[in-house]
């Protein structure tokens, strides 16, 4: 049985829809006057934060909440990563305490897998992003946004992404939105094809289920989803680009080229977005943009994910994968 | 001195044959030895080997004595059954002055299990800048041959090429750590399929390739011989192949995790597996192994390094980078290499105890194992099957990547000039 969710390659496409379909049910909870479930009641989830992302936090945090858990926040400092001890000890601590859950952000790549096997905690660890890893309840925060808005909330249950294009722009190398993304999009049947710089796509990339192209233009008319990262302006001092405006002028999405794509086709962004470099005001303030809505399923996704992992009487995620077979 | 009579060993994995030692020096090798005031090691057709010569080890002393000691170290090298350790230069303070290498060279007359020849900084302080005195460690009671700022690449061209002239007034070698510093930040694994998946900081095979290049070349060119250090892609083999078909005077050396190990282990995001150069590809594996067995790599080097428990119990990013070696080399060697009919014992003679010696200028050690040479020797059981267990290490630090991993051949017995320093898998 699957106690932790360190990878969105770990998810099989049942286990996907599951949690896609129970966030729909989270969701209609936060439509209710009173919005919250005893589901994790008496359940501790400590949030182990050793980089600071607020808007993680508390997306977690309010998830957590509203299925009744006790909730600790534990921000352990940045430069704490550089002496490794930190972790164990902070594991073994929480240990002590007797979380039921961790739910972790870290620096480096690997910290929650660690976490997970080297037999420092019993808890169960939910990944919330690791270096340039993997951060899987963005992927599938972003899965629940794109079925939503390309299948339908009440079309889609039960439906994965099959035969949709997604398109995801930027700073590939370094995005754990991007790994979590592709792996759980081809879990889910979509075609995604990434477009980037080449100096900002990994070597071995051509291992990945996904498409390389490095002309934005061309891919946009065939995207039904179009996901803007995050361009950090620093690379540019480290020759992955020249200039911030050609970085734009080649990668960034306007509103002329936001017109090549499909009609029903959606923008989207993990955030925090930078205007101006990836993405124009005019494109992030459209109708098409899904930016707050993917802030508001983060947080049924996230319910989603604690609740399967955590929810007893239920089947955790990996339970359905048994019962498939 | 008494005399040992090893009897029934199978010298360089030939015929069985008796093996008299008297004092420091083999007195007589045939059959049929008399034992007469002799110790008898019944060897039952074990294979006898030169005393092993690591002429890449991190003793870690002075500065780092929680992880190593020079004691600490020999006794793990008389175990894997090595009678000669050149203890690498990266220490506190750094190896880089008559001073420091006098005081590890005595640190190992002192320890008795095995030979200790402290090799020199190439530059002060490892930074890269500037020479260090190579002359007067040369000239000192170490006697240093080999120089090398192992742990950082001699990456400035001019620094590089001046170290090549320069130590060939006196015979000196450079062990050039490749790694091209630039093309390596933040490094952290190779650069490859698994890190991209991993998001890992890749350590692209081309950044050791390409200050191999340079350095054969410059060799060429200056009429120098270099060694490097633990050479691990298949593209470095293809380069140390074609300057030694130009007759460039290089030598090169391969670490036996790198004949074994692969990047796929680092899924694992176990820090046990943190090593620089990386694990490479499957891919390199086999062309290592194929480099060492047509002597394209000449020797097998442990680059045995040693690190405390808490610099592995962590992430992958905060871990040390490095693996402790000695005490599983041969078995390592065995398993990559003899087993698979790759190599001879005495093609592993050749590359774990001559030619090492022959390259660092190791006196009295890589001998023959015939009578008048220096009774530094070694017996091997390749029978023997076992898993890995850190925990029976003579090393003080435990950071293996085989624990539990079942590795044919031990070490029962280690000789330095005629004096056990194992019996029967026991140091004495
Ligand atoms: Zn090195």
């Amino acid at each position: 049985m699957m106690r932790h969710l360190i990878s969105a390659a770990d998810l099989t496409r049942d286990d996907a829809v599951l949690i896609l379909d129970t966030a729909e049910e989270m969701a209609r909870v936060a439509d209710r006057p009173i919005k919250k479930l005893p589901a994790l009641r008496g359940r501790t989830v400590v949030n182990l934060f050793f980089e600071d992302s607020t808007r993680t936090r508390i997306s977690f945090e309010a998830a957590e909440k509203r299925l009744s858990a006790d909730v600790i926040n534990f921000a352990a400092k940045g430069s704490s990563v550089s002496k490794g001890e930190s972790l164990k000890d902070t594991a073994q601590t929480l240990e002590a305490m007797g979380v039921d859950a961790v739910v972790i952000r870290h620096g480096a790549s690997g910290a929650p897998y660690r976490l997970a096997t080297s037999g420092w905690i019993d808890a169960s660890v939910i990944n919330a992003g690791d270096g340039t890893h993997q951060h899987p309840t963005q992927a599938l925060l972003d899965a629940f946004t794109m079925r939503r808005r390309l299948v339908g909330r009440d079309a889609g249950l039960g439906q994965d992404l099959a035969g949709k294009n997604v398109t995801i722009v930027g700073d590939i190398l370094h995005s754990r939105v991007a790994r979590s993304n592709v792996d759980l999009l081809h879990t889910l049947g979509a075609e995604v094809t990434l477009v980037a710089p080449p100096t900002l796509v990994p070597v071995g990339v051509e291992h990945w289920p996904c498409e390389v192209s490095y002309d934005l233009d061309r891919v946009l008319p065939k995207s039904d989803a179009v996901m803007m990262l995050r361009v950090q302006r620093e690379r540019m001092n480290a020759a992955f680009f020249p200039t911030e405006r050609e970085y734009s002028r080649r990668y960034g999405l306007d509103g002329d080229r936001m017109a090549k794509m499909p009609e029903h086709a959606v923008v989207m962004h993990p955030g925090p977005m930078v205007r101006g470099m990836e993405i124009t005001a005019e494109v992030a303030d459209s109708d098409r943009c899904t930016v707050v809505e993917q802030v508001a399923n983060g947080v049924s996704i996230r319910m989603a994910v604690l609740y399967l992992l955590l929810g007893g009487n239920e089947p955790a995620v990996t339970h359905s994968r048994t019962e498939e077979k | 001195m008494s005399k040992i009579l090893i009897r029934g060993a199978k010298v360089l994995g030939g015929e069985a044959q008796d093996v008299l030692v008297d004092g420091e020096t083999i007195a007589e090798v045939g059959s049929g030895l008399g034992a007469e005031g002799a110790t008898v090691v019944e060897a039952d057709g074990r294979i006898l080997l030169p005393g092993l010569v690591d002429l890449h080890t991190h003793l870690r002393e002075p500065g780092r004595e929680d992880s190593e000691t020079v004691l600490t170290g020999t006794r793990a090298a008389a175990s894997g059954g090595f009678t000669s350790v050149f203890a690498m230069a990266n220490t506190f303070p750094v190896a880089d002055t008559a001073g420091v290498v006098e005081q590890v060279w005595r640190l190992g007359k002192e320890s008795g299990y095995c030979d200790v020849q402290p090799i020199g900084a190439v530059t002060v302080g490892l930074e890269g800048k500037k020479l260090a005195e190579l002359g007067a460690m040369h000239e000192s009671a170490a006697g240093v041959t080999v120089f090398s700022d192992d742990g950082k690449c001699v990456d400035d061209a001019v620094i590089m090429r001046r170290a090549l002239e320069y130590v060939k007034a006196f015979g000196g070698v450079v062990a050039q750590h490749a790694q091209e510093p630039r093309l390596t930040e933040g490094a952290q694994m190779n650069e490859g399929v698994v890190s991209a998946e991993l998001g890992l900081g890749g350590w692209p095979a081309v950044a050791e390739e390409s200050i191999i290049a340079r350095d054969v070349l410059l060799a060429e060119h200056v009429g120098s011989r270099v060694h490097i250090c633990h050479l691990s892609t298949a593209g470095s083999v293809e380069i140390v192949r074609w300057a030694k078909s130009r007759g460039i005077d290089v030598t090169a050396e391969v670490t036996p995790h790198h004949l074994l190990l692969t990047d796929e282990l680092v899924r694992t995001y176990n820090p046990v597996y943190k090593v620089n150069p990386p694990l490479r590809t499957e891919r390199d594996v086999m062309a290592l192994r194929e480099a060492l067995a047509d002597g394209t790599i000449d020797i097998v080097a442990t680059d045995h390094a040693p690190h405390p428990h808490e610099d592995k119990d962590c992430e992958w990013g905060a871990a040390a980078m490095g693996m402790v070696g000695l005490e599983t080399a041969l078995s390592v060697v065995q398993h990559t290499m003899v087993d698979t009919g790759l190599l001879t014992w005495a093609g592993v003679a050749e590359r774990m105890s001559h030619t090492p010696a022959r390259i660092g200028r190791a006196t009295g050690h890589g001998r023959p194992v015939s009578a008048g040479e220096p009774a530094n020797l070694t017996l091997v059981d390749p029978a023997y099957r076992g898993a890995v267990d850190p925990a029976g290490f003579a090393s003080r630090s435990r950071n293996t990547p085989y624990e539990g991993r079942e590795l044919p051949g031990r070490v029962t017995h280690t000789w330095l000039r005629g004096r056990a320093t194992l019996v029967d898998g026991k140091l004495q």
